[in-house]
């Protein structure tokens, strides 16, 4: 099976399903609605052999609506083929449908997804942080977080600061600190 | 015997004698104010010296670290355990992944928040006196994660005895740090900060 017949394939099985495909440089991307992700995913898998599930991201398109997206890189081993699925999910609705039943690889992905954007799974096996800890109340990965972090405290597992940032590597905010302020001091030993 | 109070330092006598068949040390201490008399039979095997000052020399010479590795430096802190640079040579090879036979942590890495308290702990079970190292830039300053994610260094949980520069740093420089610690360990009161009590005793006895 080539690159155009898992295309038609899939065309054929949902043509008013797929709102829009883009081809770029080789690769196609389809854009379908949150409502039919298992469906279409489970046919990628089982009629066209898209057994790998390379990546899932997600985009926060902060200021828009529907605000986020979420993208699904698809791979078939057989076939060499690479397919790209896209939907988008509004901010008051915040969640879609777990594919981690269809590739488990997703499980972890989407973890990772919940646990930077925000965006719920529904009847995900396990869905709980996977980089921050139980309990941490931010986000950071929204674009209403800022790069330098919010405070905050959870007593005996964790807390976060504000790094400062002038003079930093990222932000070239000019600081008024010397380097004898910034570098660290040892303490002196004790006599 | 009238002398100041602070002018009095314990001194540790060493005196070495055979016991079937191996021979055994004898650590005493003594006022340094007693009169070292010369004797031939055992001059060759007693040596007089400042409590601290062999205290001190035992402990710089075996300080035994905890490898806090959580990151790439902590490769160049195995490969300063290695062969090629040797950190036996300073007496610091006894790597033992347990904090209660710890002297040292050498805190090797970015101390990410989820990290920081679970460092804090293990440097809290490592039993007295104890040390830290922060090996390169992470450690010590946070280094170019200036993010929301990582600790702007381990001298806001931690007393730090001495910072090593580098992005990781080689492992000459870690050797250097350690020396550096060695320096400072040499320096300290030992005696009179483990024992305080008894140097009060010792002082309103001999005064």
């Amino acid at each position: 099976m080539t690159r155009e017949e898992a295309l038609d394939s899939l065309g054929k099985s949902f043509e008013e399903k797929i709102q829009s495909k883009t081809e770029f440089r080789g690769e196609t991307t389809c854009t379908i609605a949150a409502s039919d992700l298992r469906e279409i995913a489970k046919f990628c898998r089982d009629e066209l052999s898209f057994d790998y599930l390379i990546d899932i991201t997600s985009i926060d398109n902060f200021g828009y609506d529907p605000r986020f997206e979420i993208i699904y890189e698809l791979y078939s081993m057989p076939h060499a083929v690479h397919l790209r699925l896209k939907l988008h999910i509004s901010e008051e609705v915040g969640a879609v449908d777990t594919v981690s039943d269809i590739w488990p690889t997703a499980n972890w992905h989407e973890r990772e997804i919940y646990d930077m954007m925000g965006i719920k799974f529904n009847d995900h096996p396990d869905l709980r942080r996977i980089l921050m800890w139980d309990g941490y109340p931010f986000f950071p990965l929204r674009k209403e977080f800022p790069l330098e972090g919010l405070p905050s405290e959870m007593p005996d597992v964790a807390f976060t600061k504000i790094t400062p940032m002038e003079g930093g590597p990222f932000v070239t905010k000019p600081s008024t600190a010397t380097a004898k302020d910034r570098e660290p001091r040892a303490h002196p030993p004790e006599l | 015997m009238s002398l100041p109070v602070r002018s009095i330092h314990l001194c540790l006598s060493v005196a070495g004698f055979r016991l079937r068949r191996k021979w055994a040390l004898l650590l005493f201490a003594v006022p340094e104010i007693l009169p070292a008399a010369y004797d031939s039979k055992i001059e060759g095997n007693v040596i007089f010296t400042r409590f601290d000052a062999a205290l001190n020399w035992v402990r710089k010479n075996s300080l035994w670290p905890m490898p806090m590795g959580l990151a790439c430096c902590a490769i160049e802190l195995m490969a300063t355990a290695a062969s090629r640079f040797d950190i036996a040579r300073f007496g610091a090879e006894v790597m033992r992944f347990s904090p209660r036979q710890c002297d040292v942590m050498i805190v090797a890495g970015t101390v990410t928040y989820k990290m920081a308290l679970a460092v804090k702990r293990i440097y809290e079970q490592m039993p007295e006196p104890k040390w830290v190292i922060a090996m390169g830039a992470c450690a010590s300053t946070g280094g170019m994660y200036r993010s929301y994610a990582v600790l702007q260094g381990i001298d806001q949980l931690l007393p730090v005895d001495v910072y090593i520069s580098g992005c990781p740093p080689r492992p000459e420089a870690l050797l250097a740090g350690l020396m550096k610690l060695q320096e400072k360990i040499a320096r300290e009161h030992s005696f009179r900060k483990q024992k305080p009590e008894l140097v009060e005793k010792l002082e309103e006895a001999f005064s």
